[in-house]
């Protein structure tokens, strides 16, 4: 356990975000942690600092100072050139131990997931899971909530302005209830953060140059690593960027009667608007789609300029991936599908008799702009 | 040989979600169900017992009610079963529970050749967070997002997904592993193994016969010895209802397309 365990709170600072990298490559996802990281250094008046493990990632620090890091560590092994957790975790924490920041993001991804935990544990202190919203700011969460809770606003009005805590937003029950921890007592305070949700940083060339590195000294040896990768498998498959998309067209059960009719036509509607298709989980249960298809609680978060639901019932768990959409429009047989509750417009009918009308009025439409 | 998983009772939020007026969650309009990543840790260990004959042990930390989940696992095949139930345990968050579940692992006693096996997350709080606490706090190492497990001697080789493909990662027992759907396919309860279910031993693990370890410091367990705490709790405003359009013909589609030109969609 650490032993800074109940030390001195004010002994921190500093906002610092785990860089992923995989195979040498930046994890584009954390580019979002980079936007979000900053801001609350902004409001706290500390550095924004990046922490970089890998092998020969020297050329990757200018790129996280163009993303908004003050300053960038770096820890460079050969041991640390593929992810484990053990060796991760005891350098991560060895230099939180060091260095005592104040806040840790990790991007919620299958690595993020597996070492934020473990890296808790071990400096015994709190983590939220997959975060969708943080604030320091009082004032900041407060405007927050009146957009995007139904608590009265006298209760609002009521927080203390003078709590610099971190206040971590995240959905739970697939988005009926929202839930704002903080981890008053221990730090750092730590966050996974839930991919696609947050808005990403510009490339700035200027922050590029001038972003200060600071080389770790490290102590980590084979006998640190008690897992052994025997191989890393990059699956040959088209690559679907759902939460990039700025439009994503997905299908559910509703195309069960022709499946491939079905993703033929949300392929050609996506393919007007330069977008991607999507599926609901019932899609991919049932094999028409790949599971890096799915839009939902399970899946991926979309928030996309326009969302089309072709076939979709609308569970809460789909709805949970894809209700900020900013235009959502849904075609289903049923007039009562829950999908219509969180749609813009909504067609009652036959997908395979809709979809194709849409695509030629929407041809037509182009056409006479 | 033993197969040590760790369960969660967690309600049904298969479309039955219900939220009170004032913002809480409405569990007692809820079922419960076994979680569904953790019946997949549970068949992991069945299929290690099937190929090894090793003991399988379910523990549960929750509420006395949660024993009837733990009767069911009995009836697939499970072997022993234990309840982690006591008021100092409430509150916990997933640090004070993995100190509370780590206790319990080591009293029913890890030794060199055992596996605990968890769910990857409970669809409850959706952390995947419990499974890698545990394991840091006995000391272990842990693969998660297992795909596959392979166990020769005291050597478990894992497929572990990534999101764009997965690696091969090997370790030594004891280790710790999180279980993921594609892992496999969770058994049915069987006739027999629910007659039987009643006659297996289901020990219940109160306060007292865990306080000896040092993991079961009161300032580290329960509600006080977590160190999240929920700051607030509230539901998000429903998004209006959009417009509806009648008919499902061309002209339907037509007044559709207007309408994304004029919002500069299209």
């Amino acid at each position: 356990m650490a032993e800074f365990n109940n030390t001195n709170l004010a002994d921190f600072s500093g906002v610092w975000v785990f860089w992923e990298q995989r195979q040498g490559k930046l994890q584009p996802t954390v580019l979002e942690l980079m936007s979000e990281g900053r801001k609350l250094a902004d409001d706290m008046g500390v550095e924004l600092c990046g922490l970089l493990l890998g092998k020969d990632v020297d050329g990757m620090a200018k790129e996280l100072g163009a993303y908004g890091a003050d300053k960038v560590y770096i820890a460079d092994s050969p041991l640390l050139e593929t992810y484990t957790t053990d060796a991760y975790a005891k350098v991560i924490c060895d230099t939180v131990m060091e260095k005592k920041p104040e806040i840790m993001l990790i991007a919620a991804t299958n690595i993020g997931r597996d070492l934020g935990p473990r890296c808790a544990a071990r400096l015994h202190t709190g983590l939220t899971a997959a975060c969708t919203h943080l604030d320091v700011d009082v004032e900041k969460y407060a405007a927050f909530l009146k957009e995007a809770s139904t608590l009265p606003e006298a209760q609002i009005d009521a927080l203390d302005r003078s709590d610099r805590n971190l206040k971590m937003t995240r959905p739970a029950f697939g988005g009926h209830l929202m839930a704002t921890i903080i981890c008053p007592r221990f730090r750092p305070q730590m966050a996974t953060v839930r991919p696609g949700v947050l808005k990403k940083s510009e490339y700035d060339e200027a922050k590029a140059n001038a972003v200060v590195v600071e080389k770790l000294s490290i102590s980590l040896s084979e006998a640190d690593i008690e897992t052994k990768v025997l191989e890393v498998v990059k699956e040959a498959k088209e690559l679907v960027d759902l939460t990039g998309a700025e439009v994503v067209v997905s299908v559910g059960r509703g195309i069960s009667k022709d499946v491939e009719t079905g993703i033929k036509l949300a392929e050609e509607l996506a393919s007007e608007f330069g977008g991607v298709v999507g599926g609901s989980r019932a899609a991919i249960d049932s094999g028409w789609l790949t599971a890096d298809h799915q839009v939902g609680q399970t899946g991926k978060t979309v928030h996309p300029k326009l969302y089309i639901a072709l076939g979709i019932s609308g569970a809460i768990q789909h709805k949970a991936g894809m209700q900020d959409s900013e235009c959502i429009i849904a075609v289903n047989k049923a007039d009562g599908a829950p999908i219509f509750d969180v749609a813009d417009y909504g067609i009652c009918g036959d997908l395979f008799k809709v979809v194709p009308m849409m695509i030629d009025a929407i041809k037509a439409a182009k056409a006479a702009k | 040989m033993k197969a040590i998983v760790c369960v969660k009772q967690v309600p049904d939020t298969s479309g039955k979600v219900a939220v009170n007026p004032d913002g809480t969650l409405n569990r007692a309009s809820m079922e419960t169900i076994t979680n569904p990543d953790d019946l997949n840790a549970v068949e992991a260990a069945l299929k290690l017992k099937d190929e090894t004959g090793c003991k399988v042990v379910v523990i549960t930390m929750g509420p006395p009610p949660a024993e009837g989940m733990l009767r069911e696992l009995l009836a697939r095949g499970a072997d022993e079963a234990v309840l982690v139930s006591a008021r100092e345990f409430g509150g916990s968050d997933t640090f004070a529970t993995s100190q509370i579940l780590a206790a319990a692992v080591k009293k029913v006693g890890l030794e060199d050749d055992d596996i605990v096996f968890c769910g990857r997350q409970a669809i409850d709080g959706d952390t995947a967070q419990v499974g890698s606490q545990i394991a840091e706090k006995l000391g272990v190492p842990q693969i998660s997002y297992a795909a596959d497990i392979k166990k020769e001697g005291n050597t478990v080789t894992v497929k572990r997904m990534l999101e764009d493909g997965y690696m091969t990662i090997q370790a030594k027992t004891p280790c710790l592993l999180t279980c993921i759907k594609e892992l496999n396919a969770p058994r049915y309860m069987s006739l027999s193994g629910i007659m039987d279910c009643y006659a297996k031993p289901v020990a219940v693990y109160e306060y007292n016969p865990l306080q000896d370890d040092p993991l079961i410091d009161p300032p580290t367990i329960g509600l006080r010895g977590s160190p999240t705490n929920i700051f607030k709790s509230f539901t998000p405003p429903q998004k209006g209802k959009g417009k509806m359009l009648e008919g499902a013909d061309k002209a339907t589609c037509e007044t559709l397309a207007a309408e994304l030109l004029k919002k500069h969609i299209i």
